[in-house]
This record gives C-alpha cells, structure tokens and sequence, in this order.
C-alpha cells in the first residue's frame, strides 16, 4: 500500500465518528428514560453533555479538514470526507434532539405525566436502533442495508401520528393538559426528527458507497 | 480532434493499444496515468512528433477537423498543432525574434506585421506587460515561468487550433505553474487544449475532460477510462482510475 499515513487518517476520523455516535445514541436513550423517571439530575446531565458531543463533532470537521488539505482526496476517498462532514452534522442534530428532549422534561419538572408512555419510548427504540445500524452500515460500507434502515422511519412517522392524536384527545378531555400536552408532542416531534436525519444519514451511506444522490425521505 | 484504434509500435514494441478517443474542442483534455503509459506518445501523435523517432509505426487514425494528420504536409499539421514542453525552450534569440520565427517561417514578411502579430501573442499569453519594454533581450534571459510563456506565445504566433501541452508547467515553481494553469483556462476559448501532467491535481484544476491511460500485461498503453474532470476525480466508473487517482497504486 502506498497510503499508510492517508489510511490512518482515515480509520481515525470514522473511529471519532462511530464514538460520537455512540455518545448521541446514549443520551437519546437516556433523555427519554429520564423522563419517564422524572429524573431531574439526568436530564441536566443530559443538557449539559451536548456540549461535549459538539466539541467532538468540530474534532471530526476539524480533522476533515486537515485530511482535504493535505491529502488532497479524490473519488471514494473524497466521497467519504464530503459524507463523513455531512453525517457528523446530522449526529449532532440528533444530540440536540436528546438534549432539546431532556430541556422539555425540565420544564415539565416535578409534575405528574398526564398519561403513561408507551409510544414516546417506542419512537425513541425505533430511532435510535435506526441510527446504531445506520452507522454500522456506514462503517460497513453497505449501501443495501442503508436503503433497507431508511424504510424503517415510515414506522416512526406512522407512530408520531398516533401520539399526536392521543395526545389531542387529552386536550379535549381537559383543558388543563394543554401544556403538558404540547410538551409530550414536542417530544415525540423531536423522535420522528430523529428518523428523518438517520433517513438523510442513509443516503450519504448510499453516496459514498456508490456516489448516487438518492432521496429517500 | 480524434482518434480510432489508434496503435503506435516502436519497432517491434507496441507502445498504444487501439486508442479511440472524440476529444472536444475548446476545451481542456487532461491525459493522465503512470510513468510509460503511453501519454506523450499519445499526444505527440496529434502532431506527428513521433515520426521523427526512427522505427515508429502506427495503425489506426488520428484525426484532426475530420482529417488523417497521416494525409497532412507535416509542416501545415505543426502549424496548425502547437506543443509546449516540458522545459522551456526558447530560441537563443529576443524574445521579439521568439515569437516571430514561425510567422516568418510561414511567409509574414513585413516588420510591422510581425510586430502586431507578436504583441497579440504575447498578451494572449500574458507575458506582454513583462517583456514590452525591452523585446530585444534574449529570451533566455526570462525566468523559467515567463520562458515558458514565451513558449505558448511561440506556438500561438502561428494561429494554431491546437496546443498540445506536455507536462508545461514540472519545471516551475508553484506561482509560475499558477500562472500558467491560468493562461491554458483563458486561452481554451480559441484553442483546443491537450495536456499531459503527472501532477493529478493540476489535471482535476485546469482540465474539462481527464482521460486516463494504463499500460496492460503486454506492457502497451491502453485508455482505461475518458470522461468529464468532475466525473473522472469524484465518481470514476474503471477501479483502475479509481485505485490510480487515490494513490492505492502507481
């Protein structure tokens, strides 16, 4: 081989990019969960390390950049960086969702929720499996498993109706659940976000792979 | 400008394999690949270099305006097919002289019209506000980036339709080589540009078109692939370009 330096590069910044990953998928877990407890102290952790995934989102454009600029890439490498600056962004969106989940559970603070959650949760095991599989088709570089992960957002949409339709039914029951029932909708929102950016994850997966722009949103 | 099943053989050794190739006008056509695939050979076929090369044989067409270059008078083809070098060479003669030695060649006799024909060469190839003031010193005396431009402004004295540029600009510094990535992007209007470069980065720069050359078991150069410079550098279509231009061999 006669890129050694260039390879390293490269596994280093999808290394960073598989972590980060991993850090996001974390935090939408727990953001839900946290509220589900009403956990207070969580969901603060929660706000306050979005911060940490943001530095390690500049890292990845930081290091990209440095790759561009030294290594000048062409074709499946160029392919790759252009994706990797386009993903990392689409990541940390989906940190801000989990943190913007964990800020809605603050403001909800210490009241009772006005109905168990069952689809809330349920969104939130759809996309982030989503995203975890997304990302290892991405490692993988398998184009056909990231068309097959995308299909998986109607699902999330068809779920974030039904919570908004739940949802209006407690309003009309009540009118005092209008807030907490804005909150709860904002939430799911935040969740079928979530499917959607995983979805445009999916067709840079399908760029890099076979440099075909594809929309599959 | 054209080629079909193009083959070149020095003696007994074929050195282009039935090369076919539509390469467009007024534009830049970038001819990369390996060290001894072939791409010089290739490109002084535009203008019969190689028939100076003792034992050189072809098969195949090299067309240019729809005409076998084979069925032109050499020296009208050169005319009408410039060439840049590698290293700048200019005469040992002023840099007026330089300019005006193929319309002289060609029958422009009269002082003044050289000298219009000299001053619009020059500034087409930007090198007139440099050398106005004193046209009469050597060309010699021009530093490497300038020589070379009073190269380009030699082969476009002679109203050529064609410069075939081979590696023009290896030799200059990267301010020179800038200088003249920029005069090939100006004068592609009026000429039909040709260049071969090792420097890939200078291919996916300047050019329009990349055509990428590879020698096969046989040890014979063969186009692998020919597309627009957009398409060749971000989704090249053969894994040989492919592996090529990112490094993973050559």
């Amino acid at each position: 081989m006669t890129r050694e330096i260039f390879n390293k590069e490269l596994r280093e910044v999808k290394d960073k990019l598989f972590q980060v990953t991993g850090d996001v998928r974390r935090n939408l877990k727990l953001s839900v969960r946290y509220l589900e407890k009403r956990d207070m102290t969580g969901a603060k952790m929660i706000v306050e390390s979005d911060e940490i995934i943001n530095l390690k989102v500049l890292e990845i454009e930081d290091l990209c950049l440095s790759i561009i600029a030294t290594q000048q890439p062409v074709a499946s490498d160029l392919r790759l960086l252009f994706s990797i600056l386009q993903i990392s962004t689409e990541i940390e969106r989906i940190g801000d969702y989990a943190k913007g989940i964990a800020r809605i559970s603050l403001k909800i603070g210490s009241e009772s929720l006005i109905k168990p959650l069952i689809d809330i949760p349920g969104m939130e095991q759809l996309a982030g499996q989503m995203l975890s599989d997304a990302i290892t088709a991405f490692i993988e570089d398998n184009a056909v498993a990231a068309e097959s992960i995308s299909r998986r957002d109607a699902r999330i949409d068809a779920m974030y109706n039904q919570v908004h339709r739940e949802l209006l039914t407690f309003v009309m029951e009540k009118r005092s659940n209008i807030n907490q029932t804005i909150m709860l909708d904002w939430i799911a929102h935040n969740l079928e976000r979530v499917g959607d950016r995983v979805t445009n994850i999916c067709e840079r997966i399908i760029f890099t792979v076979t440099g075909n722009s594809v929309d599959l949103n | 400008m054209s080629t079909r099943n193009y083959s070149l053989f020095y003696g007994g050794f074929k050195a282009l394999n039935r090369i076919s190739i539509q390469i467009p006008s007024n534009r830049i056509t970038a001819f990369i690949g390996p060290s001894g695939c072939g791409k010089s050979s290739f490109l002084r076929s535009f203008n019969r270099m190689n028939d100076l090369i003792p034992g050189v044989t072809t098969e195949g067409e090299v067309c240019i305006d729809g005409r076998n270059v084979a069925d032109e008078d050499v020296v009208q083809l050169r005319k009408k097919v410039g060439m840049v070098f590698q290293r700048p060479n200019p005469f040992p003669k002023s840099v007026f002289e330089n300019v005006a030695y193929g319309p002289k060649l060609h029958g422009v006799k009269n002082r003044s019209d050289l000298a219009v024909v000299v001053e619009k060469s020059l500034k087409r190839a930007a090198l007139w506000d440099e050398v106005k003031d004193d046209l009469h010193k050597s060309g010699m005396s021009l530093s490497g980036g300038q020589q070379q431009r009073l190269c380009i402004a030699r082969a476009i004295a002679v109203e050529p339709e064609v410069i075939l540029m081979d590696e023009p600009a290896s030799a200059l510094d990267p301010v020179a080589t800038l200088k003249i990535e920029e005069l090939m992007n100006e004068l592609k209007a009026n000429y039909t540009i040709a260049i071969v470069t090792h420097n890939m980065q200078q291919a996916a720069r300047v050019s329009d078109y990349t055509a990428f050359m590879l020698t096969d078991e046989n040890r014979a150069g063969n186009l692998i692939e020919f597309g627009t410079t957009k398409q060749i550098f971000t989704t090249p279509s053969d894994t040989r370009t492919e592996d090529y231009i990112t490094g993973r061999f050559g």
